[in-house]
């Protein structure tokens, strides 16, 4: 085949080092829009031409949506601008939330050679990561590093943070930081007549523009958190206060490694109910420690798995945090509700005919609980959901009463079943800790599958009696404690536990 | 009252002669549609050119003025229909829909007229929805014009040569006495640019002179024999003008070194629309300058259809080697172009799809690959060293694939449709999983976590006609899911006289937000707003009672989930046969606030009585089993983590972006979750005895507190 005739390589167009390319990654309601557009005006106020592009549609709701400018110096005629950023070509990346920073870094637009990457560390977190019920949440450090990495130069702060506190929206934060960034050839004020002529909410626009600006040139003052006043102050009835000053004494008897945690737990349980429980905290922690060894992860995983089995949620609990002290003036200013305004809160309460019978006395209870009669009585009388106005005094009366019932507690069929369930669990780690150890440690922490109320409660016990079962399974095994945590791990991912039958499942095939 | 309001922009489309138009593409459009002396507009909405008919609708006062109809028509099929003034009066009209799916439900019009051929100018503005940001299947409206003959236009994606395009294609279409259909892309309808502005021009013929003096010709009835010579004139007269227009108004254009013995020996076909794409890889690669002068000679398809022989021929006249740029697939003009290459005994060789891949859109990478493998092939020596061979050493990017979790969209913060799922998903935890068939519009995010509720979508207003097999009923009903966007469409013909007329034992949830709100809050036939030029407020189930369904549930306020569910289940239950309706209604969350917030702001400015809702949650009493967001979505609630070494999970938290819907209370009591999400109302500007009556509570409540904080140990206000 001849070649002749066909073009020579000349030296590429310097001009086309002029075109500026700019992508935003936003999610939608952010004012990826308004952002683009103040970009464009920048740009075209200053002698460039400009494009930008952006894709309209449903990926505006909620979805992760990707806004792009091309600008270049204006000439004799107009230059042709790409409509979209291609992989390798961005010179400014902006992402408006961390893991859609991390998906800009994926898809390519952020390169060493030439990105200036401006991304908000803060996160929207997405519907795969929140409804996981254990911990779903994306680790935000691996985005950072590998943005350490891919990018030229890396500009990041929270800036929706920024943004909210100064009364606008993140748009305006960012068009802050990029201004601050220097990575666009305009001064400060051009960005800033872009916000006065756009027209709407330009004060409080002007103010987040300040505070992206400052954040991008590392200028922006840190608010420095409040010295922590030394040792939260413990308040209280002399008696009491000395009491439990004893029982933080019996701390310092437990294995060093577990101080701190069985400091909170014991927080926990006499919050949750008397120092007497407290006490009893203590001797459970006591005899796991005398069958512990270093590095002493029986008693610190005891120490919080204890504490939290203990303070189970029950009416009285929930009841009692209702009410306390501290609660009306935190959601006062979590509405930003301002003086002159009143407050009225609304609390969604169901109790079932299991909720109202475990507050039975535990005789009584378990016989109530055994007729289906006197269940379906109770639930014609208690079952349905109740509004109550807990700023009116009689719902806060009620909800008072309720809360006060911790002398009752200790009888209650509710609190007979939590400790049996708590000696059985607890009984079964100490009996395997001197054959295995480890495994009597994965054993502790499966207490992380009993949480929520009613039927997700109810779930999570029967999660917690198939890993128990399935750690008995491979119990004598070199892997039983990795297989424990496995399983543990399994029961988190979904609700209905299929991952955990899964896993199930496979020890069942080499058992 | 549309998403987006363009009251604002429409001024910019009163710009006369030699002004200089800045803004986006879909007014650009819509200027040019004035300036060509169009005489009527319609069209449906649908992404991407929604806002296009946004625009029209804005621009209303403008288009009387100038003796333009604008008529939003109830969808594409009635769109395309509209046309049918152009058949035989002298009247120019255009109407707007997305591709391919708007093209599919308008194709019975679009055949027909087709066929009739056209007297005024007549065009068809498609958004084309293909490749990233597309919410539809992945097709070509290309086939569409193939089969019934309609030229497609496929302009540079700048504002120049779309506005020329509009102009031409009235002309095109008028010359050839066929109707034309000018492409968009997705980026291009809302890209931004300038270009040069004449005057508006009032419809010489206009549809009031038409009514005034009726015109009719059997000639153009599709009916045989006239049909048969519909088609002979398509191929015999109609082609032919339309090929000699297009070179004489050189509707394509050529770019680079002219072609010739000394020329360079290859070249580049490309449509309009993907020109820029390839001029930036060019440049990338050196070989084009930032004006897209480029070092290749480039054969630019403004008119994708029909694909003129002689210039392609010239164009390759001295070649050896010819890139086809075209995206999506089939590849209907590679195909056409090889055949002309071949019938012609022609030795060029054709590359195209191979280099670049069958199926999806050619971003820059694509662009990229493709072109620099088809030179590296060809005429390596013009590729830049460090491509020819890269030996610049890349820093390892670490893989965030496993990290990044995916993003697609959902249901807004507040949105209706939330509860009406969350009813659904307790359903299903009592009577188990059903056969469910879902439409088109928001709705249809209900199939993606955390609801998975709906299998399969079958089209606007199909979704209860795609349970047709089973309307005879079994041990389980079937359930069907539509927006009353889709209702309005097609559903009420399609869907709903099916169910009626077959006697379907099913159960059909019609989602009513009062907007066609996918597309961008659009009014409707059941929208409760005043709009003085439509006819609105007309209510769903009276369209049912009308067409003999008798058991229809209204319930007026989605957020009742523990009503919404039992309706749900009455449904599935009832020994009553025949279809079973329930008709959900509540006002789409983001017009909502649109419309309520100012006038809230407002009314607290002036002193009145407001209550303002907010969820929250108590997150000592939050276990962390986020149950409740397994039933919700919303993007208001989300999680935190504690500073408490006791606890493991992230606890549920609600932002400042809360609406205070209800959603969350009332599924954390129908559901029985749990205890912790309390509602806040903010209540400004309290009465007198109000304030006064709030106050002495307070002190009682204040007192009880304290007496019982007197009695407890206080852990300095640390609770864990």
């Amino acid at each position: 085949m001849t070649m002749a005739g066909l073009l020579e390589r000349r030296a590429a167009d310097p001009r086309l080092g002029g075109i500026i390319k700019l992508a935003a990654l936003a999610v939608g309601g952010q004012g990826g829009g308004v952002l683009t557009s103040w970009i464009e005006d920048v740009a075209r106020s200053n002698g460039y031409d400009a494009q930008a592009t952006s894709v309209a549609g449903v990926a505006q709701r909620t979805g992760a949506t990707v806004y792009y400018v091309e600008m270049a110096p204006k000439g004799e005629a107009s230059p042709v601008f790409s409509l979209m950023p291609a992989a390798g070509d961005v010179d400014i990346m902006i992402a408006a939330e961390m893991m859609e920073a991390g998906r800009s870094i994926q898809r390519g637009f952020v390169t060493p050679d030439r990105t200036t990457l401006i991304a908000s560390t803060h996160r929207a977190l997405a519907v795969s990561e929140k409804m996981v019920p254990g911990d779903g949440i994306a680790s935000s450090e691996e985005v950072m590093a590998a943005a350490d990495i891919a990018a030229q130069r890396f500009i990041h702060a929270d800036f929706d943070t920024l943004a909210v506190k100064n009364g606008s929206v993140i748009s305006a934060s960012l068009f802050g930081a990029l201004a601050g960034s220097g990575a666009l050839p305009f001064p400060r004020e051009a960005f800033e007549d872009a916000i006065r002529r756009s027209g709407k909410g330009v004060e409080g626009s002007l103010r987040a523009f300040n505070a992206g600006f400052a954040a991008a040139q590392g200028t922006l003052l840190e608010e420095v958190a409040p010295a922590p006043t030394a040792a939260p102050g413990l308040r209280g009835p002399k008696r009491q206060v000395e009491a439990y000053q004893a029982l933080l004494d019996r701390i310092r008897r437990l294995p060093e490694p577990a101080w701190a945690m069985a400091e909170a737990g014991l927080r926990k349980v006499v919050d949750f109910q008397d120092i007497a429980y407290g006490a009893e905290y203590l001797d459970r922690l006591g005899r796991v420690a005398a069958v512990d060894r270093p590095p002493h992860d029986l008693t610190r995983e005891a120490a919080k798995y204890v504490a939290n089995a203990m303070a189970y949620d029950d009416i009285i609990r929930v009841a009692d945090a209702k009410t306390r002290a501290g609660r009306h003036e935190r959601i006062a200013r979590e509405m930003g509700a301002k003086s002159g305004n009143l407050l009225q809160v609304t609390e969604f309460l169901h109790p079932r005919a299991e909720e109202i019978v475990s507050l039975f006395p535990a005789r009584m209870g378990a016989r109530w609980a055994a007729s289906p009669d006197r269940m379906a009585l109770l639930g014609r009388l208690f079952d349905k959901g109740k509004r109550l106005r807990s700023d009116s005094l009689t719902a806060f009366l009620q909800l008072y009463i309720l809360g006060g019932l911790k002398g009752w507690r200790r009888r209650t069929l509710r609190h007979a079943q939590e400790m049996a369930h708590l000696a059985a669990w607890l009984d079964r780690a100490l009996a395997l800790a001197p054959r295995d150890y480890d495994l009597a440690v994965e054993v502790i922490r499966c207490r992380r599958l009993v949480k929520g109320y009613s039927d997700t409660h109810a779930r999570g016990l029967s999660k917690f009696d198939k890993v128990l079962d399935g750690a008995r399974m491979v119990e004598g095994r070199p892997d039983a404690a990795d297989w424990t945590r496995r399983l543990r791990e399994a029961a988190l991912k979904d609700e209905e536990g299929k991952a955990l039958d899964g896993a199930l499942q496979t020890i069942r095939s080499f058992v | 009252m549309a998403e987006r309001s363009f009251k604002a922009e429409v001024e910019h489309l009163r710009l006369g002669e030699g002004e200089v138009f800045t803004g986006e593409g879909i007014l650009a459009i819509t200027k040019a549609l004035l300036e060509s002396g169009v005489g009527y507009v319609g069209g449906y909405q649908g992404a991407p050119i929604s806002h296009l008919m946004d625009v029209l609708a804005d621009a209303e006062e403008l288009l009387s003025e100038l003796g333009v109809r604008f008529e939003a028509n109830a969808n594409e099929a009635a769109a395309g229909a509209m046309l049918a003034a152009s058949v035989h009066y002298p009247i120019r009209g255009a109407v707007t829909f997305k591709g391919s799916v708007g093209v599919n439900v308008a194709s019975d019009a679009l055949a027909n007229l087709a066929s009739s051929g056209v007297t005024g100018g007549a065009m068809v503005i498609v958004g084309e929805d293909y490749g990233e940001g597309s919410s539809i299947m992945q097709e070509r409206t290309h086939a569409f014009a193939m089969k019934s003959q309609f030229w497609l236009l496929d302009p540079r994606p700048n504002l120049t040569s779309i506005v020329k395009m509009v102009s031409d294609g009235f002309d095109l279409s008028e010359a050839s006495n066929t109707p034309v259909m000018l492409m968009v892309r997705i980026r291009s309808c809302h890209v931004t640019g300038s270009f040069t502005c004449r005057d508006n021009r009032p419809p010489a013929f206009t549809v009031k002179d038409a009514v005034a003096n009726p015109r009719s010709d059997f000639a153009r009835v599709v009916l045989p024999p006239m049909s048969f010579a519909h088609e002979q004139d398509k191929v015999k007269n109609r082609w032919p003008a339309a090929e000699r227009f297009i070179r004489e108004r050189k509707l394509n254009e050529f770019f680079g070194p002219a072609a010739g013995p000394d020329g360079p020996r290859l070249g580049i076909v490309v449509q309009g629309g993907m020109f820029n794409g390839v001029v930036r890889t060019l440049q990338r690669l050196g070989l084009a300058d930032i004006h897209g002068q480029s070092d290749i000679p480039i054969y630019v398809l403004n008119v994708t259809y029909p694909l003129l022989s002689g210039e392609f021929l010239e164009f390759c006249a001295g070649k050896e080697h010819v890139l086809v740029v075209e995206e999506g697939q089939p590849e209907f003009i590679e195909t056409q172009l090889g055949s002309y290459l071949y019938r012609a005994g022609a030795s060029v060789a054709l590359h195209g799809k191979g280099l670049f891949p069958l199926a999806g859109d050619y971003n820059g990478t694509v662009m990229l690959d493709a072109i620099e493998a088809f030179l590296r092939k060809v005429a390596p020596q013009t590729l830049p060293a460090a491509v020819r061979a890269p030996n610049q050493e890349r820093p390892e990017i670490p893989d965030l694939s496993k990290t990044v979790p995916i993003r697609p969209p959902g249901f807004c913060t507040g949105c209706p449709e939330r509860p009406i799922f969350a009813a659904m998903k307790l359903v299903e935890k009592e009577l188990g999983k059903h056969q469910i068939a879902a439409d088109i519009g928001c709705h249809l995010f209900a199939s993606l976590p955390p609801f998975e509720i709906g299998g399969a979508t079958m089209g606007y207003g199909l979704g209860p006609a795609a349970n047709g097999a089973f309307d005879g009923g079994g041990a389980k009903r079937p359930i069907a899911i539509i927006g009353d966007g889709g209702f309005w469409h097609n559903g009420l013909s399609s869907s709903f006289t099916n169910i009626a007329f077959n006697k379907s034992d099913g159960v059909a949830i019609v989602v009513d937000n009062y907007y066609s709100a996918a597309t961008g809050g659009q009014d409707i036939m059941s929208s409760r707003a005043d709009n003085d030029t439509k006819s609105t407020k007309n209510p769903i189930s009276r369209a049912l009672k009308g067409i003999g369904i008798n058991w229809v549930r209204e319930i007026d306020r989605t957020y009742d989930v523990a009503r919404m569910r039992d309706t749900i289940r009455e449904a599935l239950t009832t020994p009553e046969k025949g279809p079973k309706v329930i008709v959900a209604s509540s006002e789409c969350m983001l017009n909502r606030q649109r419309r309520e917030k100012p006038l809230v702001a407002k009314a607290i400015k002036a002193g009145r009585r407001v209550e303002a809702p907010k969820f929250g949650v108590d997150e000592e009493v939050c276990t962390g089993d986020h149950a409740c967001i397994r039933l919700s979505g919303c993007p208001s609630l989300s999680l935190k983590r504690l500073d408490d070494p006791l606890r493991d999970d992230p606890v549920a938290s609600i932002d400042q972006s809360c609406v205070g819907c209800g959603n969350c209370g009332e599924v954390a009591d129908a559901a029985i979750l749990c205890p912790s999400f309390y509602r806040a109302d903010v209540v400004h500007n309290p009465g007198g005895f109000e304030a006064w009556w709030a106050g002495v509570r307070s002190a009682v409540i204040g007192w009880l507190i304290r007496r019982r904080t007197a009695r407890r140990l206080d852990f300095g206000g640390v609770q864990s």
